[in-house]
């Protein structure tokens, strides 16, 4: 194995976790970053999202807040760090590089490894895509500092330090997580947990341009090919503005059918619980929650669903939570709007049908 | 070929409970499991190894129970399991148990020779952070080749490796080099039933054990809570909503009346929505 691997740096003893004091190295290390990920020419949500939550984390500590943007082409990149100035970004660093064209890790982690070094953040974000979930660990380690997963919520507390709170447990209780004596905080969220800011197109910002010293020769992973999703018909299902779910309440696989015609009537996406994944009663893909999709509907109606902290970090972004439970004590009637107690393979039918002939009496009316 | 495997013993989270006071876990009497994502890993080694020859050794650090998990892998097939275990590991991040699991790699390298693989689990059910694979690579500058779908070709004489892997949106096809660590993604596999000879040299199979001395880590600074930068400061339950859901259709004569007063309760809400889902409607 490669002898010039990073290895953890020396002076060992200092790095006591429960140590409070930040050591001095470290105090110059000042705003907060956000990884864009820009991809196929586009730039991911979830890194506008983060440029939100990020806006909100630099006025607190009173610093600046940039996005950190890596791609091949310099122009795209120009075009994209418009966008993140418009939401909210005050500097973007733009590092654009042939070797950087496609996400490879060994590159991109070298790269934002050598940024943070150089500009010393004392916050990273990033989102919690495959890429960035790729990205992160090998930036941490490379850095030997701390990363906290998929968090719901971020914060600055009274001593400047990042409060990152995640569920915990396989999801049953929250944890919040510091990173007291290492820097930069590192912290990765997914996509839809946080709301996406409104851009100001009025707003400008700074770019500094960073030239990244890469040789495509020292590279040793090649994309070879690039197989395109068509529009898999699951993808929309984080946007819909209604969404309809069902859980074990649904007793049978056949059942999934009943929140599939309800969604269809109201135009809107379906998807199912965890364990209905696991049962092999709906693709992976459909599942709502902390492991699967986050949703931010208008409307959501969540049938036979219990409601575990897994499942409510999932869908607590939606404007109205309907559910529908035989159990008066399910949780989900804690955290939904309009609660039902009865049997969801019941009622959906009827809600399909009501739903129906309201909609189509209103068209007519129009 | 030779392939390392780690895996890690998780509580089956389908029977994880909260106790309802004092919001604490109760484990007791949870059964715990091989992280069903580690299983697609040691599949895949298995193939592997079925196909080329050589040894597939799975690994993990945990408290001494987790040797359970180990002898349940080499019941699957596995060849030899090795467990890192001591009390210095406790409250490990994963910074502090990538580096103990690169430790770990590395003294079982030099026992047994140097991997052209090492899986790990895409993610495990308990933690979910997919970030020790990541770190362990790092650590000892394997390429990394995460959300692995399926290695479409490979030549361990040459050391080239060519996989497909899920990426946001789509899949990339990537020609690599060995040594790499991989984690597979769900799905790509079926972990094999074990044959009733590898269950019964399991049963009596010995589950190599090292403490931190044993696997060369002389520097404990970067072990357990000492080592981990993230400190964790509170665990606790969600706030409850001030306001519970508001309770619809309750002494309503049929399913048909419920349905009714609920969206009536949806449209007073969300008033705009019923347009919206009109226009919608019309559209179809």
């Amino acid at each position: 194995m490669n002898s010039s691997a990073p290895r953890p740096p020396a002076a060992a003893g200092s790095r006591a976790g429960m140590k409070k004091e930040l050591p001095e190295h470290f105090r110059s290390y000042k705003h907060v970053w956000v990884f864009i990920e820009f991809e196929q020419g586009e730039i991911h949500p979830v890194s506008l999202e983060l440029l939100g939550e990020g806006r909100k984390l630099a006025d607190r500590l009173q610093v600046e807040l940039a996005g950190v943007l890596l791609g091949g082409c310099g122009a795209a990149l120009t075009g994209a760090a418009g966008i993140c100035h418009s939401y909210g970004a005050d500097v973007v660093y733009v590092a654009a590089h042939p070797v950087l064209a496609d996400y490879r890790n060994e590159p991109y982690t070298r790269v934002m490894t050598d940024l943070v070094r150089k500009f010393e953040p004392e916050i990273m974000l990033l989102g919690a895509t495959v890429l960035g979930r790729d990205l992160a660990g090998s930036v941490a380690t490379t850095l030997q500092t701390g990363l906290t997963a998929d968090c719901t919520e971020l914060a600055i507390d009274d001593e400047r330090s990042l409060a990152a709170t995640r569920p915990t447990f396989g999801g049953s209780l929250l944890c919040t997580i510091h990173t007291l004596n290492f820097r930069p905080q590192m912290a990765t969220v997914r996509p839809r947990v946080m709301p996406l800011p409104a851009p100001d197109t009025s707003r400008t910002g700074r770019i500094i341009e960073y030239q990244a010293e890469l040789e495509e020769s020292d590279i040793v992973t090649k994309v070879i090919d690039f197989l395109a999703d068509r529009n898999s018909e699951s993808s929309q299902l984080a946007f819909a503005d209604v969404v309809v779910a069902g859980g074990l309440g649904l007793r049978s696989a056949e059942n999934i059918s009943l929140v599939q015609d309800l969604a269809h009537v109201l135009g809107g996406d379906w998807g199912g619980s965890r364990p209905l994944v696991q049962k092999g009663w709906i693709p992976s893909d459909r599942q709502i929650g902390q492991t699967g999709k986050t949703i931010r509907p208008r409307l959501y109606i969540a049938a036979g669903i219990s409601g575990a902290i897994q499942h409510r970090v999932g869908v607590e972004g939606s404007d109205l939570i309907v559910a529908i439970n035989t159990d008066p004590n399910a949780p989900i009637f804690e955290f939904a709007h309009l609660g039902v107690v009865g049997d969801a393979t019941v009622l959906l039918p009827a809600l399909t049908e009501a739903f129906r002939s309201r909609l189509a009496v209103n068209r007519l009316a129009g | 070929m030779r392939i390392f495997v780690c895996i890690k013993q998780v509580p089956d989270s389908a029977q994880i409970r909260v106790h309802p006071v004092t919001n604490t876990i109760m484990r007791q009497g949870v059964p715990t499991i091989i992280n069903p994502y580690d299983l697609f890993g040691l599949e895949e080694a298995l193939r592997l190894r079925d196909r080329f020859g050589g040894e597939v050794t799975v690994m993990t650090m945990g408290p001494p129970m987790a040797s359970d998990s180990l002898r349940k892998a080499l019941t699957y097939g596995a060849d030899r399991a090795v467990l890192l275990t001591d009390r210095f590991f406790a409250g490990s991040d994963t910074l502090a148990t990538s580096y103990a699991l690169a430790n770990l790699i590395q003294k079982a390298s030099e026992n047994w020779g140097q991997p052209d693989i090492v899986f790990c689990g895409k993610q495990t059910i308990d933690g979910d952070t997919a970030q020790v694979g990541p770190g362990i690579a790092r650590r000892l500058g394997l390429t990394q080749l995460t959300y692995v779908s399926s290695i479409d070709e490979i030549d361990p004489s040459h050391g080239t490796i060519t996989v497909r892997r899920r990426a946001d949106h789509g899949v990339q096809v990537l020609q690599s080099r060995l040594p790499a660590m991989i984690t597979m993604m769900e799905g790509s596999n079926e972990i094999r039933r074990g044959r009733i000879e590898d269950a019964l040299r399991a049963a009596s199979a010995e589950v190599v054990q090292w403490n931190a001395a044993a696997a060369g880590i002389t520097d404990l600074g970067h072990c357990g809570l000492r080592g981990s930068p993230t400190v964790v400061k509170k665990v606790f339950a969600p706030p409850s909503r001030e306001e519970k859901a508001t309770l619809v259709g309750e002494g309503a004569a049929n399913p048909a009346a419920v349905a009714n007063d609920l969206i009536t309760q949806i449209f007073a809400r969300q008033p705009v929505l019923e347009g919206d889902l009109m226009h919608a409607a019309a559209r179809h």
